[in-house]
């Protein structure tokens, strides 16, 4: 299992509702309603993604969530996720303005644009970095948005948006961010997990 | 037409009040079932059938010896997998496959009812399957389905009867015919009562039938069913039989020939005044009326599990209003899954092997049938 979804799993609390946005084939919604009894529900944009989910039984809705967030109620859920696709959004700032309104909590990781390799790959090759976590050329990359773990703290704090924890993800190894280590973090985190409120 | 003996059939005994304020009792309601119900009679499903369909949604029926028209989707090992659910598909009332309708004979006057029918309903249909319920001996169903009318009884069901059913799947259907759904129905409707053999609803249905006007009524809707890319593709310009065009009124276009043939196989297996109480019963439809402007009401008592379906290319019930019925259940955090199947063949898709929609579904019954009774939802 995917060490984000573990991480993910532990920052929402039993009982509650959730939703994915972005539920890709659903994963994290099968692995949140095996270990943690939730009741999850998933947006995702891809037919063939939602297709498998429902077959699967995923109360799965296919919508955009940079349009179709809107038709969920203010704070009707306690945890809103976006996993790693808020790179991927035209408008990101609103998307993260509307998980704010629909959920009680959200929960947003970001593939981090800092980590070291990327910085050493752009600095020595002079070429857009390719890594796991961002497979894709810069030609036929969905990731319009990139940013980093500073970048997104940064968002965060000029948005007047509360973080309540930051974790760090490089490999399996998981870690805290903190404001004392976030320069380093930034430096060695592959991915960027941040648990927000408005 | 034959073999009305071999129709199985309730009799409604107890009441029945009509939204139009008539009452109705001790009337039959024509059903068929397919698979097997379980000891505990936790896998049957309630199958609506549109407009101009009928009980026999699978296998053959036998007053038509047709397919059923869900063979697609009904049968064993298909979607609506008979060997795992006991499906049931009742005859609307209004209908003319056995049910209580226009074409029923009046034994006063040994005539048909016709237009002294009273109108009905997309909520009095519902009501008068739900005996079906008590027939069988089903505490509570597993699903509800059906496309088009058969999807906006789903709907008027789970707002009927919340927790009668665990899974609802309405399928290329609206909360609320539009203008333009009013429109191809009035169009139809006045095709039939043009006709001369109309005579006001009251023709004997055995020497003269409104055939004429019903054929016409069924062309016009059969366009609406298909797509234009759709009917492109499997028509164009190709001339029937002929070589160059006759400069005549004969049917030229291989289209004009499809749609005359559907129109006259139609008038064989349907009844005139049933086509006009069935499309008024879509006309009357419209669910967030029924509750005061807010469709999510509808559904506030329900614990029911949706799944919708639309068709990209359906225009005669788009996708933006199977969307709204999402919406409307999102607004109170309904328990709902949507998805648009990409298919050139319009709103005839549910009917057709569509096999990304039947696979779908087929995946989503399984699945969902061993999570609701795992967990007791």
């Amino acid at each position: 299992m995917k060490e984000e979804f573990k991480v993910i799993s532990k920052l929402i609390d039993e009982k509650s509702r959730v939703l994915d946005v972005g539920c890709g084939d659903g994963i994290l919604m099968e692995y949140l309603s095996k270990n943690k009894v939730v009741d999850i529900r998933g947006l995702e944009i891809s037919k063939e993604k939602v297709k498998k989910c429902l077959s699967n039984g995923l109360a799965v809705v296919e919508g955009n969530a940079e349009s179709d967030l809107k038709q969920f109620p203010d704070l009707s859920f306690d945890y809103v996720i976006l996993s790693q696709t808020l790179q991927a959004f035209m408008s990101p700032e609103n998307v993260i303005k509307d998980l704010l309104r629909v959920g009680k909590k959200v929960i947003v990781t970001i593939p981090n644009f800092g980590h070291w390799k990327i910085r050493v790959d752009l600095l020595f090759k002079g070429e857009m970095p390719i890594t796991k976590n961002l497979p894709y050329e810069w030609y036929n990359t969905p990731n319009l948005h990139m940013c980093t773990i500073q970048d997104f703290y940064n968002f965060c704090n000029n948005k007047g948006i509360n973080i309540f924890k930051t974790i760090s993800l490089n490999g399996q190894k998981t870690s805290k961010i903190t404001p004392s280590n976030l320069k380093y973090k930034n430096l060695i985190s592959e991915l960027g997990i941040f648990l927000l409120e408005k | 037409m034959s073999n009305f003996d071999k129709i199985k059939s309730i009799t409604i005994k107890q009441p029945l009040k009509l939204d139009c304020g008539k009452e109705i009792s001790n009337f039959p309601l024509a059903y068929e079932t397919y698979g097997n119900l379980n000891e505990k009679k936790d896998n049957a499903i309630l199958v609506f059938h549109a407009l101009t369909g009928d009980q026999f949604a699978s296998g053959q029926n036998p007053v038509t010896n047709k397919e059923g028209w869900w063979n697609y989707a009904v049968g064993p090992g298909k979607a609506f997998d008979t060997e795992k659910f006991f499906v049931i598909c009742a005859n609307v009332i209004g209908g003319c496959m056995g049910s209580y309708g226009p074409g029923t004979i009046d034994p006063k006057t040994n005539n048909p009812i016709g237009t002294n029918f009273p109108v009905i309903t997309i909520n009095d249909m519902v009501n008068a399957q739900y005996n079906l319920l008590d027939h069988f001996k089903i505490e509570r169903l597993f699903a509800v389905a059906g496309g088009s009318m058969g999807g906006m009884q789903v709907l008027q069901f789970v707002s009927n009867f919340p927790n009668k059913a665990k899974v609802a799947l309405p399928i290329a259907c609206t909360a609320s015919h539009s203008a333009q759904n009013i429109a191809f129905n009035e169009l139809g409707r006045q095709a039939i009562m043009s006709d001369i053999n109309w005579k006001d609803g009251l023709y004997d249905g055995k020497t003269s039938n409104p055939d004429k006007g019903l054929a016409v009524a069924r062309m016009a809707a059969h366009i609406t069913y298909l797509s234009k890319k759709g009917l492109q593709e499997k028509f164009g310009r190709n001339l029937q039989e002929r070589s160059d065009l006759k400069f005549g009124f004969d049917a030229d276009f291989q289209i004009e020939s499809y749609l005359r043939y559907q129109g006259s196989v139609f008038v064989d297996r349907f009844d005139a005044n049933s086509y006009l109480y069935i499309t008024r019963a879509m006309d009357y439809f419209d669910l967030t009326k029924q509750h005061g402007g807010n469709l999510s009401k509808a559904f506030k008592e329900s614990k029911t599990k949706f799944f919708i379906i639309s068709f990209t290319s359906d225009w005669l019930y788009p996708t933006s209003e199977n969307k709204d019925i999402v919406i409307a259940l999102n607004a109170i955090g309904a328990d709902v899954g949507f998805v648009e199947i990409k298919t050139d063949k319009g709103h005839d898709s549910f009917l057709l092997d569509v096999p990304d929609f039947l696979s779908t579904i087929k995946n989503y019954l399984s699945t969902t049938y061993l999570n609701v009774n795992e967990r007791r939802i």
